[in-house]
């Protein structure tokens, strides 16, 4: 029975290793987030329409305190939902 | 101080053209009376809004870029509290990236602009596979 815990593989298995984050908009040089471009934004919720957290998305402080503050214009204005569901 | 500012509002679909212009003129009126010089001003027209608002689910959008001292920003505000012809409406101060940004979009020469429209293309076509698919 002690065999159970020694498992030999003939290949060794691959472990992805994690990608590093980076910032999309120190990296391409974005200044300014457009509440009105809401294609865009997108890309910072999920699908039940709430802003992804940085730790996912990888973006810095700075630029998200600016996403947030965007993705909630775009909310005010209709061109995103407060709520919805299967919004992707 | 004079800064840069950007007002978007949106007007209810029962309006008739002449109503929506007549809207539109008065604001545009408003501003110019208060001294603001207009840079930029933008039709979008007839849009499906993401969630209801006062039980319509459209509205007609319409966008002023204008530079002006900040204490007329509380009269325009006032102005579109008082009209209900407004379903919503948001004014914004630009900043030094704003501008350059709302510039160069004048311009046409945005990536994501394209790349916008290039996806929708890809979109379709996707959704007309699948459909396809469905079908079979």
């Amino acid at each position: 029975m002690a065999n159970d815990t020694e498992i030999k593989y003939l290949t060794p298995i691959k472990v992805e290793s994690q990608r590093k984050k980076y910032c999309r908009f120190k990296k391409s040089g974005i200044k300014y987030i457009d509440y009105k471009d809401a294609d865009f934004l997108l890309k910072f919720v999920n699908e039940q329409g709430k802003i992804l957290p940085r730790r996912i998305t990888g973006t810095s402080n700075k630029y998200q305190k600016k996403v947030a503050q965007a993705v909630k214009r775009a909310r005010h204005l209709a061109l995103m939902p407060y709520v919805a569901d299967l919004l992707k | 101080m004079v800064r840069q500012y950007e007002t978007v509002f949106i007007m209810t679909p029962v309006l008739s053209d002449e109503q929506i212009k007549e809207t539109v003129g008065k604001y545009q009126k408003l501003l110019q009376d208060g001294g603001a010089e207009i840079v930029d001003e933008n039709n979008w027209g007839m849009r499906k809004l993401a969630y209801p608002i006062q039980k319509k689910t459209s509205g007609y959008y319409y966008l002023i870029e204008f530079r002006a001292e900040g204490n007329l920003i509380a009269k325009l505000e006032t102005a579109y509290k008082r009209d209900e012809r407004l379903l919503r409406f948001l004014t914004v101060s630009l900043d030094k990236f704003a501008i350059a940004y709302n510039e160069k979009k004048r311009a046409g020469g945005l990536k994501s602009q394209q790349k916008a429209s290039e996806k929708r293309e890809r979109k379709e076509v996707k959704e007309v596979k699948t459909e396809e698919v469905k079908e079979n």
